[in-house]
């Protein structure tokens, strides 16, 4: 079988480009990395990929606001090619960076295509913050919304991924938003405490509303979270695994395979 | 014209910013503020419509959730700060020539809309405080926690007009000048010195008189500064490679004086040179040290000081200090990929009293901020984790707080040296040359004073770190394509300094007006030595030149050829086809007269006071948790990123709730391979009040101690040197860096462990009227490893119930300068001292039984002794420990036998292990012949509990208030 291909992209101020794509080539996909202004100036190069993924970082120092930058110029040059990049079985993930750009161009939630009807605001500490949390599924209202995310099928109980950001403050831009995305199984990761439960500070890292830590698109196929599933690839990542026996398979992997075999098998 | 925008949160949406200098202006001790909101201010100067500046705003600078903005003509009566009552309005903006962070990204936002015409972006930040205030109060405020007069200003309306149009560029009439020094006599010579800040001596301004009488010309005003950052302390350490008469007076007195030429080469580099260890690749020489890593990659490690710029701007100067030693690990042969940084701060006590606080000073509390501020928005935005450090508090550092901050590379190891072609090119990438940091080399060579501010504001610099990350990617790739042939930051002294460096053995030269510029009006000196921030020089031979400049062209760096380098063994310069330097490569690097400097060395004599003999030591162990130099650092710890490249192993810090301490950070740098980097620190400057040697030797074990106890190994260690010293002008001063230097020898050539990199920093001292305020002697030691496995990593966290506690090691009575005493004003000339072969022993043979994994886990003794190291691990791991002092294996006479000697000695070379009790037998043997003893046990109740030598029980306390006064001393 053909391996995945998967395009990093990076531009000034990216960070995260390498561990992220350590993460899908331990499972085999093919990953190359391309600086925006490369794909601007071949924007067909697009669709030579399956996966497209923003990394962390601080895209052009996260001046204005975090993501802001890079999310206007994705928008003001590349909204075609992204759109017909999405409207075939493609995926796309954010991650924290990346997450902020998605949400800051209207790609996530994406109800109403290109336009940002949500945030990731300063955290309530109003500092940066590099700590681990505990995730949870949301659970949707509707059955048949349950397990929207491609990105998340493999995933069944509480999981743990480091953050580290200064703006992650998840803010939809209003009530009616929020019980839609509930709704409609868009809320794919809350914060939560070690066992599960309602969550205070730190375990909700940056007061995110209804502690939102990562949300997806309608299709299930274009993901955003703040925490980093690239940094836990490896047993040793893991904060207490001197304290640890057992070898599960770490954490973050499990998101990038959930990816790759929504691929392989479609 | 110029337009206005300003935004803020939507009231309903909290404002952490605003928060934040609420809780600040409250520990100010102002408690009258009720709220405080801030708002970001945009200044565009463009020729542009309305709808053009609202799509601006609604696309770009507003976010439509959270946020409102509103905008005009920068005249508009809208933006009047009305005069309301217990409203007050607060507007802060940078001063002219200081570069804005934001500009160039927001111009980029604004062009990708598709709008044309953007002369200028400035931006600002203007704070509404509502509350009852008094004029005092809020220039308090203002002054304290809102701006820093040395980079910004406060607006007011008139004065806007004014800074706006000096922004504006002022061209440059060029014009050669002179300087008439041949014709001076002496004193005339000491002035010219002094007036334009050379901090040359009489003997070495002679010596430049005498090279250009004999040309039978004087020099031009570029030459001469070119002269005086070469020779200056920062670039050439004159101090530690000159000749010192030193004289040993501590007992017995050794009456002959001794004559030391070159101190560093004869102690420190003496000792790697006798070691000679196969696996050290470049020392000494480059930019950074350089080791073997595997067969495929080295790794090298630097560590800088910037104290002095940190004094004036805490976060700007804390920052460029970390972007400047960035640098030098992608200068460092053929430039090397930045993977981990290190930080450790020396601040003054943070809850001294305002008024205590000199003129001119910030109060610690607010360079502490700052500091930990610029090193995270640099270093994060580097995306290089910052994952080992510490925080040191003596009052002394007040005036004059330390910063050092240190980075780790890896390289391919055929990318390891550099050398530069006759003929080719002089390229310089990455940031733009403005008036920043003129005179930041000469400067560091003086003591701060109140007027430092004012004088010394030009060696003030501002980074950009995203402009270094565009530098890191591209630079990383052009190396890969054999690209170019050698590759060298420009930090201290700017170009004068790279480029003289580089073309040291060829000749070279520059057409100044060729230096891409930030901003017209400067002049062709001022280009030269301009220290503007994350620019690097690349030697490029002329079939690689297109190529390169492409590679950096496509991701947007700046890249311009501004000379060549030569074979006439001269460094030329020359501005618009004139000539304006023209110096002997020779006389510019060897021409620097030795100085003669005298050292002395004579022991403290301070009366000896002790504490009486108590039977309950509870409260003298929390007191001790609490100390600032033990305590928690978390609140500085998690504002790194520690994480980032995915490759840590061992975090800052660990334990059940992720909150204990760890003694060394622990990294995997390559993603399928498990050979690992260990880095520690070793750094007590309040052993060197007693004795620098001991100090120096202290600073050693300890960074070696570490790297033991996370389960590395002395086989293949390399240490740094980082001397921060106060005017070494003074013989005592200058004597106690000598013996340091000795300590620093003897523990390197003892241990094996060669020293691979140093960096000295003196004259770091502080003048209040007539009244000198000298820092402590501070030696940091830095340490790196390697490490065969890091699956067998082990952290100090204790991990089960019942398993056996051990203290491997020694305990003497050496309670001089510990934390115990010097916390409760009590004095003892015992400083921990060492004795190496036995000392050896212990480090190699605690390290096999890790490797061996005989050990659950392991913690060195240090600040606290072995009080503290028990309850960090017992704590850290959720934990209790019943331990017995009896057993403790110690060499102290009965008559000063005593509990508190034995839990809060600070003795060299101990560790506390926890062993399970199925390893007893192999783990005992393996350590046989080297002092231990098995000295107590782990227990599922968490309670700590000591008994005395007596067996009666001398600390009887839960874990959790333990832990608690040990987090809470710095939480916030």
């Amino acid at each position: 079988m053909k391996a995945i291909k998967v395009l990093i992209v990076r531009t000034a101020g990216t960070n995260c480009d390498q561990e992220t794509k350590v993460a899908f080539e331990i499972l085999g996909a093919k990953v190359e990395l391309m600086h925006v202004n490369d794909l601007v100036k071949s924007k067909e190069k697009l669709f030579n990929y399956q996966i497209i993924a923003f990394p962390g970082g601080f895209t052009y120092g996260d001046d204005i606001a975090a993501g802001k930058i890079l999310a206007n110029e994705l928008k003001m040059k590349l909204r075609d090619e992204l759109d017909r990049f999405l409207h075939k079985n493609r995926l796309m993930i954010g991650i924290c960076n990346g997450f902020q750009v998605l949400v800051k161009m209207g790609v996530l939630p994406g109800n109403v295509p290109w336009k940002q009807e949500a945030t990731l605001a300063n955290n309530d500490s109003g500092r940066f913050d590099d700590r681990w949390v505990y995730l949870k599924q949301a659970a949707s209202c509707k059955p048949q919304a349950a397990n929207r995310c491609v990105w998340t099928r493999e995933i069944d109980e509480v999981i743990y991924l480091p953050v580290a950001h200064g703006e992650g403050k998840f803010i939809p831009a209003d009530d009616t938003l929020l019980r839609k995305l509930k709704a409609d199984g868009q809320i794919v990761f809350q914060y939560c405490d070690r066992e599960g439960g309602e969550p205070l500070y730190p375990d909700n890292p940056n007061g995110s509303i209804a502690h939102i830590a990562g949300i997806c698109d309608r299709t299930g196929r274009i993901f955003g979270l703040m925490p980093h599933p690239e940094r836990f690839l490896f047993r040793t990542q893991h904060p207490r695994w001197t304290r640890q026996k057992n070898s599960d398979v770490p954490d973050g992997l499990k998101i990038f395979r959930s990816a790759l075999n929504f691929l392989k098998r479609a | 014209m110029y337009w206005r925008v300003e935004v803020e949160n939507k009231s309903a949406v909290v404002d952490p910013v605003g928060q934040g200098i609420k809780r600040d202006i409250l520990d100010l001790g102002i408690d009258s503020v009720s709220d405080v909101k801030m708002a970001q201010v945009y200044i565009i100067e463009a020729d542009i419509a309305e709808d053009d500046l609202k799509r601006i705003c609604e696309g770009l600078l507003c976010d439509p959730v959270i946020q409102q903005y509103m905008f005009g003509v920068l005249e508009d009566k809208k933006f009047r700060i009305k005069p309301k009552k217990n409203c007050y309005v607060i507007e802060i903006a940078y001063n002219p020539g200081v570069m804005d962070p934001w500009e160039d990204s927001t111009k980029k936002g604004i062009r990708d809309l598709g709008i044309e015409g953007i002369i200028s972006v400035k931006t600002g930040r203007k704070y509404r405080i509502k509350g009852t205030l008094t004029q005092a109060q809020i220039s308090l405020i203002s002054e304290k926690l809102l701006y820093n007069k040395v980079i910004q200003h406060v607006v007011t309306i008139e004065y806007l007009k004014k800074t706006l149009q000096a922004h504006k560029e002022v061209a440059y009439e060029f014009k050669k000048v002179e300087v008439g020094l041949c014709g001076l006599a002496d004193k005339g010579l000491l002035n010219l010195s002094k007036e334009c800040h050379l901090y040359l001596n009489l003997e070495e301004m002679r010596t430049i008189k005498k090279y250009f009488s004999r040309l039978g010309r004087n020099p031009t005003d570029c030459e001469l500064e070119t002269i005086a950052q070469t020779w200056s302390e920062h670039c050439v350490h004159k101090t530690m490679r000159g000749i010192i008469d030193y004289m040993d007076h501590s007992f017995p007195p050794k009456k002959k004086p001794r004559k030391i030429r070159n101190l560093l080469k004869t102690t420190i580099m003496a000792a790697t040179g006798k070691l000679n260890k196969s696996w050290c690749v470049s020392v000494f020489k480059d930019n950074a040290g350089i080791i073997r890593f595997d067969k495929d990659h080295n790794i090298c490690f630097k560590v800088e000081t910037h104290n002095h710029p940190s004094a004036l701007d805490p976060y700007g100067g804390a920052g460029t200090g970390i972007g400047g030693v960035i640098r030098d690990i992608l200068g460092v042969g053929l430039g090397a990929r930045p993977i981990m940084n290190t930080d450790v701060f020396c601040f003054g006590m943070p809850q001294i009293p305002m008024r205590k606080v000199p003129q001119g000073v910030l109060h610690p509390k607010r360079i502490m901020k700052g500091v930990v501020a610029g090193v995270r928005d640099y270093g994060n935005r580097m995306g290089i984790p910052t994952a080992n450090g510490a925080v040191i508090f003596d009052e002394r550092y007040m005036g004059n707080p330390l910063v050092y901050c240190g980075t780790v590379g890896i390289m391919p190891k055929k990318y390891s040296a550099k050398k530069v072609g006759a003929g080719e090119y002089i390229v310089v990438v990455g940031g733009r040359t403005g008036r920043d940091g003129i005179h930041g080399a000469t400067f560091s060579s003086s003591e701060l004073t109140h007027e430092s501010e004012s004088i010394s504001s030009g060696a003030v610099q501002i980074g950009n770190a995203i402009t270094e990350k565009k530098v890191l990617d591209t630079l990383l790739q052009a190396r890969d394509e054999n690209l170019y042939t050698a590759v060298t930051d420009c930090g201290a002294g700017g170009l004068s300094s790279a480029v003289g460096e580089m073309g040291q053995d060829t000749g070279a030269r520059v057409d100044l007006d060729k230096v891409p510029l930030k901003y017209n009006g400067l002049s062709y000196t001022e280009i030269w030595i301009s220290e503007a921030q994350e620019r690097m020089v690349v030697s490029v031979p002329g079939k690689n030149l297109k190529r390169l400049l492409e590679l950096f062209a496509k991701e947007d760096v700046d890249a311009a050829v501004i000379g060549c380098f030569t074979t006439t063994k001269r460094l030329e310069l020359f501005f618009k086809g004139e000539k304006v330097c023209d110096l002997d490569m020779e006389f510019l690097h060897e021409g620097l007269p030795d100085s003669i400097r005298q050292a002395r060395w004579q022991p403290p004599q301070r009366k000896a006071s002790m504490p009486k003999n108590r039977k309950n030591l509870t409260t003298a162990l929390l007191e001790v948790l609490s100390d600032l130099n033990v305590c928690s650092k978390e609140t500085i710890i998690r504002q790194y990123d520690h994480e980032v490249q995915g490759m840590s192993v061992l975090k800052p810090l660990g334990g059940i709730d992720n909150d204990g301490p760890q003694d060394a950070a622990v990294i995997r740098p390559l993603p399928y391979s498990n050979r690992g980097i260990i880095i520690s620190c070793g750094i007590n400057s309040r052993y060197a009040d007693i004795d620098p040697y001991w100090m120096a030797a202290s600073c050693v074990d300890e960074a070696l101690r570490q790297i033991i106890s996370v389960g590395g190994d002395l086989e293949q260690v390399a240490v740094l040197d980082n001397f921060s010293w106060g005017n070494t002008s003074k013989p005592d001063v200058l004597g106690g860096l000598v013996r340091a230097c000795f300590g620093c020898r003897d523990a390197a050539l003892e241990y094996g462990v060669p020293f691979i990199s140093g960096k000295d920093s003196l004259n770091n001292e502080y003048k209040i009227g007539k009244k000198t305020i000298s820092i402590p002697s501070t030696l940091l030691i830095s340490a790196m490893a390697v490490i065969k496995d890091v699956r067998k990593v082990v952290s100090s966290d204790a991990k089960s119930a019942d398993s056996l506690i051990y203290c491997v090691g020694l305990t003497r009575d050496e309670l001089g300068a510990s934390s115990y005493y010097v916390i409760n004003g009590w004095y003892s000339p015992d400083v921990p001292k060492i004795n190496f072969k036995k000392s050896r022993a212990v480090l190699q043979r605690l390290s096999y039984c890790l490797s061996k994994r005989m050990v659950l886990s392991c913690h060195d003794c240090s600040d606290g002794g072995l009080a503290v190291a028990l309850a960090e691990m017992a704590f850290s791991g959720g934990l209790g420990m019943d331990i017995s002092l009896a057993r403790v294996r110690h060499d102290i006479p009965a008559k000063s036998l005593r509990d508190d000697v034995l839990l809060f000695s600070e003795s060299n070379t101990r560790f506390v292990v926890e062993v399970g009790q199925n390893k007893k037998r192999i783990f005992e043997q393996a350590l046989k012949g080297i002092p231990f003893a098995c000295i107590g046990m782990t227990t599922a109740e968490k309670a700590f509990k000591v008994q005395g030598i007596d067996n009666s029980a001398v600390i009887e306390c839960r874990i959790d208030r333990l832990k608690e006064a040990w987090l809470a001393p710095l939480r916030g």
